[in-house]
């Protein structure tokens, strides 16, 4: 079974469609025994750090997630939490915590004088033979929309540039992240989802 | 490198796609679902629909349409119309829309736009605004209320005021459409486009005037807009997108092929 976690954000629908046209049957849940059982899932999110934590934590989430030991794919926002912590917060916070389960603190980008939000599509560099980019050739286009990103780490396995280099896919153990929005990148998004199920 | 975006826009009313000229005389080019797909088939970068009449009839866009869409388009798209409180645009973008665009609503209420940011993040929030240079006073006016000739009002708004305020209230793309331009096709307002981007820090999506090929590359070129919206060239098929990303490409233009 395939399940997209309902975090409650926005763009679950995306996602959902995006696995839908590649004929697997996918499941949106949030209830624990359907999350344990999932062979694969999904980890989406739109939206702002700290709305989405607080989703998680409203849904009894932090816990769920992090004991999942099946591939888990983090999209944009959704691999954002999967780092350690978020320089993305609002008002009297410096920081926002999040799951821990990928190295690296997300930071603001700086890019000046380019444009942020750094937005629309960008040439990716995968690592050589990583399953998660079979048939995905290096300097494909993927589609961004974020402000907030990843500075290249050791759980790094593709990056892209944009005033500086970033990690735009990360994984670690059973945990994947993807900067970009694969189910929103046309041919080479759909085969980046299709890679991830058949890992 | 990041890609300059080809946006065909789809002017919505009724659940259809229309297209007028200087935003009067609206007639209807097809249906919503297979214009999107085609689009994005031919190498479309993005898609935008907005509903041309909801602000100015006081009711808020029928959503079914967006659903379909995301269903079948695997490329971002946004949709405006009559979004005026966060539950409107929540609603459409769990329908499967990327990015919602405020105009009027905005204008009526400025801080819509912190709270829309706040909720859901800035890079979801667009800003359209149109433009309307007034040649008798030399003023960018904000015009408001443009789906609908008789409603529309010209605000207190001059143009770059207004792009400097949404930017600081959390706006996340800025579409400037120049209202003289609109389906005019004589070209992209290449002076007010490049006066915007002075200043305009985020994403800027010119609007209003293409009709040739040379239009587009004039305006990436010139005016450095991150990208390009054209309508009825697209929709009467006077520009193939196909041709056009390639003919960028030859132009040096950064695209995806």
């Amino acid at each position: 079974m395939i399940v997209i976690i309902d975090t409650g954000c926005a763009n679950l629908s995306s996602v959902r469609f995006a696995i839908e046209r590649l004929s697997y049957d996918v499941t949106v849940s949030k209830d624990p025994i359907i999350l344990q059982n999932a062979q694969k899932l999904f980890l989406p999110g739109v939206g702002t750090a700290k709305e989405a934590m607080s989703n998680l934590v409203e849904r009894d989430l932090v816990a769920q997630v992090s004991k999942l030991t099946q591939p888990v794919l983090g999209i944009c926002l959704g691999m954002q939490m999967l780092a350690e912590s978020s320089e993305e917060s609002f008002g009297d916070e410096k920081i926002i915590t999040t799951l821990g389960l990928i190295d690296g603190v997300i930071e603001k980008m700086d890019v000046a004088p380019l444009r942020l939000p750094h937005m629309g599509w960008n040439q990716v560099t995968p690592e050589a033979n990583n399953p998660l980019f079979k048939n995905i050739p290096a300097g494909s286009y993927f589609y961004f929309v974020h402000s907030y990103a990843l500075p290249v780490n050791k759980n790094t396995i593709a990056s892209c540039d944009y005033g500086k280099a970033f990690s735009a896919a990360v994984n670690k153990d059973n945990f994947y992240g993807v900067q970009f929005h694969p189910e929103r990148s046309g041919k080479v998004g759909a085969q980046l989802i299709k890679n991830f199920l058949e890992l | 490198m990041l890609a300059k975006r080809i946006i065909p826009c789809l002017d919505v009313k009724d659940g259809q796609v229309v297209k007028g000229v200087q935003f009067r005389n609206h007639e209807i080019v097809g249906d919503i679902v297979p214009l999107a797909k085609r689009y994005a088939s031919e190498g479309a970068d993005e898609l935008v629909f907005y509903d041309i009449t909801a602000s100015s009839d006081d009711r808020v866009v029928d959503k079914s349409w967006v659903s379909r869409v995301a269903e079948v388009i695997d490329i971002p798209f946004c949709v405006a119309g009559g979004i005026k409180t966060i539950e409107d645009a929540k609603r459409i973008l769990e329908f499967g829309a990327d990015k919602i665009s405020i105009n009027s609503p905005a204008l009526a209420d400025p801080s819509l736009i912190n709270r829309l940011a706040e909720k859901f993040g800035t890079q979801c929030i667009v800003i359209g605004i149109d433009s309307y240079f007034d040649e008798a006073t030399g003023q960018h006016q904000v015009k408001q209320f443009t789906g609908n000739e008789k409603a529309t009002v010209t605000t207190k708004w001059n143009t770059f005021d207004w792009i400097k305020e949404v930017q600081s209230r959390g706006a996340g793309e800025i579409v400037l459409n120049v209202m003289n331009q609109d389906g005019v096709r004589c070209g992209y307002d290449i002076e007010q486009l490049s006066q915007a981007r002075t200043i305009c820090t985020i994403p800027l999506i010119a609007s209003g005037g293409a009709g040739e090929m040379i239009h587009f590359a004039d305006v990436f070129k010139t005016a450095d807009v991150d990208g390009a919206l054209a309508a009825s060239v697209f929709h009467k098929q006077i520009i193939n997108i196909g041709e056009l990303k390639s003919y960028l490409k030859t132009q040096q233009v950064e695209i995806r092929l």
